[in-house]
């Protein structure tokens, strides 16, 4: 039954030639890099890593000293002001949640250092950050008493502790206010502004648990003197105001992210996936509208064999030809973009297989799914229609042409056929970090696995009445 | 002509599959416009979204049932020899694709204005209790989201035309729906794969880019076309695939 059905399939110079043109479409444009062009030549642009190896970013305005051994700071930090300065509207305040101002110890001031805080927020309470991806909640206050202590403290309400491996004897200690970029988004994500916000916190009553120096104040991670609102420090009467702008926060690939991702290789992976499928809804409506249908099933008159032939054969042919175009582009198109100066964030080897061998799973699926949408419509331009309607659709409006608001992004990607996209996924969502995570970005509400279950799910029940119909109805 | 429009009619209105694309048609427009209407919100002023865009966005799901009307009605009868009985009673054949034209234009643009419609009034029913209001700087009742929603309508009866002159040229039917959805879709995808300033070009080509440019009443300072002139290059596309597809209707053997 197989091999009859791959010889329909062969003798048909159009379907082997479209094959072939999908996997060449995901193999070129996967070359092609999408056309995104880095902003800076050879290494300068990486950016900073953290202990992790992770990208983040460490900007904020510090009040600090040198702290030697063990001891504490004591603070009473204030509410957070957070102002945003935007072109059309000047300087006007803003809530920023994630703006933060509290205590924090740092194994020195160069970007990316070790480091522990313990901080207020502006709308997610007290919390205590190490080492940029550590994030312990605490109580949900804006302003209050503050501690942190290197080696042991439970005196207080305890947010937590947390190792920090490698610290050096001498740190920089002091006080911090830092304050994201305050993100605007508009219809769906196809236009968002984004503007520096900064943020203002007093802290009153400081109390050091450490021999006392003097402060200073240094605008940690500034790119330069005029590039954000104005930053600084004031003292009066033991009081300390302190204004800052920026993060300290892994970074997240948003639309303030420092490159693209690896799906950016894979743009040509939604060209293979219409042609594929228009092949697999044609493979079986031809033979409906030749006739040739009635020769087929006297020949094999288990119908459910027929389909089920059919389905490997296009599967085969679809996964076949997703996986040479993917072998190809993920590996040398991540080179291509990279010698252009392009930043990716790192992958690992079982990261970069999964994206390779998924989308191909996930080419092989849409297209079974679009013979089994075939036999139930029994109309190619029908059936070319639903197939494009599940799959493509929804697709084009989350991801390259995002109309939709994130949340009928996110449940579109959710619950459609399209959510088998979820397998190009190389991103991390980060709780503490505001962005907007939207499919567009390469963030799926879905992870890998689950969004290609949803695809096999649907061709699953695609197949399950496409061959209760086959089998009920006269062909 | 009024013979064969007639003619037209009464094979289009025959066919059992005529209300259920129609009725495809408005439950695809509500079901996305709903989801999009029921998901947007709009927190503070300036938050930069366009009303319109929001209501009409079931006309990226619905012109996919659109361009199915017009293969269909051309693509049945290649596929069923009808065509050459159609020939021969109206043997003038760019008469007989004029009348197609006709009989395909006028329910899908009904259909179309219903559709559009419906969306824009839920649109200005629900949204000004999600923050779209004077407030925020939207004036929903100034006469724009019905403009836009007469743009929707036109736009969709124009692709329905584009799906009709490409089956006339292709003769397949699913050949001709996957040339259609391709054109329509596989021009943003590609457009967001340039680099920028070609990217601006194919927005400004691309028959779904540009036409649907004409929904917006918001920050169209930034759109690559005027609202006018995105339904304009939609027009341009029916027209040459039309034209093209008179051409081989006229110059092959059916």
């Amino acid at each position: 039954m197989i091999a009859a059905e791959w010889v329909k399939f062969r003798t048909v110079r159009g379907w082997v030639l479209a094959a072939a043109a999908a996997a060449v479409a995901v193999a070129v444009l996967g070359l092609a890099g999408g056309g995104a062009q880095g902003s800076c030549a050879g290494s300068s642009c990486a950016p900073l890593l953290g202990q992790g190896g992770e990208p983040v970013s460490d900007s904020f305005y510090f009040v600090h000293q040198a702290l030697t051994g063990n001891g504490a700071v004591t603070v009473r930090v204030g509410p957070l002001a957070s102002t945003v300065t935007q072109r059309r509207q000047g300087a006007h305040r803003v809530p920023v949640p994630w703006a933060k101002a509290g205590i924090i110890i740092k194994a020195s001031l160069q970007g990316g250092a070790a480091y522990a805080a313990v901080m207020v927020t502006g709308g997610h309470g007290v919390r205590l950050q190490d080492d940029f991806t550590g994030d312990i909640a605490g109580p949900a206050m804006t302003a209050g008493w503050l501690r942190l202590a290197r080696a042991g403290d439970t005196a207080w309400t305890r947010v937590g502790a947390v190792t920090l491996p490698g610290l050096p004897a001498t740190v920089q200690g002091g006080l911090f206010v830092t304050s994201p970029q305050y993100t605007q988004v508009a219809l769906g994500v196809a236009q968002i502004s984004g503007d520096p916000s900064q943020s203002t916190a007093a802290f009153s009553h400081v109390a050091l648990g450490w021999p006392a120096g003097r402060w200073t104040g240094t605008d940690v991670g500034a790119a330069g003197p005029a590039s954000g609102p104005a930053t600084g420090y004031t003292t009066e009467g033991g009081t300390f105001t302190v204004t800052g702008s920026g993060d300290i926060a892994p970074v997240t690939d948003g639309p303030s992210g420092p490159g693209v991702t690896l799906a950016q290789t894979l743009g040509g992976v939604f060209v293979a996936l219409f042609i594929l499928a228009v092949v697999g809804a044609v493979f079986i409506t031809a033979e409906y509208r030749r006739g040739l249908i009635r020769v087929t099933l006297a020949a094999c008159p288990r119908r459910g064999r027929v389909l089920a032939a059919k389905a490997c054969v296009i599967g085969l042919v679809a996964f076949a030809a997703g996986l040479a175009g993917t072998a190809v582009a993920v590996p040398l198109g991540q080179r291509v973009l990279r010698s252009r100066g392009v930043y990716l964030p790192p992958v690992t080897a079982l990261t970069e297989a999964r994206v390779i061998a998924g989308t191909a799973v996930a080419l092989a699926a849409c297209a079974v799914l679009a013979v089994a949408v075939g036999v139930i419509a029994r109309r190619g331009a029908a059936a070319v229609a639903v197939v494009t309607a599940l799959i493509v659709a929804p697709y084009v409006l989350a991801v390259p042409v995002p109309v939709l608001p994130l949340g009928a992004a996110d449940w579109l990607m959710r619950v459609t056929p399209a959510a088998a996209f979820a397998v190009e996924q190389t991103v991390t969502r980060y709780p503490q970090v505001d962005d907007v995570y939207a499919p567009a970005y390469g963030y799926f509400p879905l992870a890998p696995w689950a969004g290609l279950a949803v695809l096999l799910a649907w061709a699953a029940a695609a197949l399950t009445v496409a061959y209760v119909l086959l089998a009920r109805r006269d062909a | 002509m009024r013979r064969a429009v007639r003619a037209e009619w009464l094979k289009t209105w025959s066919d059992p599959g005529t209300p259920w694309l129609l009725g495809a048609l408005l439950a695809a427009s509500a079901a996305v416009s709903a989801v999009t209407i029921a998901a947007s919100r709009c927190p503070a002023a300036g938050c930069g979204q366009d009303p319109a865009r929001i209501s009409l966005a079931g006309v990226y799901l619905a012109q996919a049932v659109a361009a199915l009307a017009g293969v269909a009605a051309i693509g049945g009868e290649y596929g069923t020899g009808m065509i050459r009985v159609s020939l021969a009673a109206v043997p003038r054949r760019t008469r007989l694709l004029a009348a197609k034209a006709l009989v395909l234009a006028g329910p899908v643009l009904a259909a179309s204005a219903a559709a559009a419609g419906a969306s824009t009034a839920a649109g200005l029913l629900v949204l000004p209790g999600r923050g779209f209001t004077p407030g925020h700087g939207f004036d929903l009742l100034s006469g724009g989201m019905w403009r836009a929603a007469g743009c929707a309508a036109l736009y969709l009866t124009l692709v329905a035309l584009l799906g009709l002159g490409v089956t006339a040229a292709v003769r397949d039917p699913a050949a001709a729906a996957g040339t259609v959805l391709g054109l329509l879709y596989l021009f943003p995808v590609a457009a967001g794969l340039a680099g920028p300033a070609l990217q601006r070009r194919l927005e400004q080509a691309g028959p779904m880019t540009a036409g649907l440019d004409s929904l917006a009443t918001a920050g169209q300072g930034g759109l690559p076309l005027t609202p006018w002139q995105g339904l304009g290059v939609a027009a341009l596309w029916a027209a040459a695939a039309l034209l093209g597809g008179g051409a081989v209707l006229r110059w092959r053997d059916a």
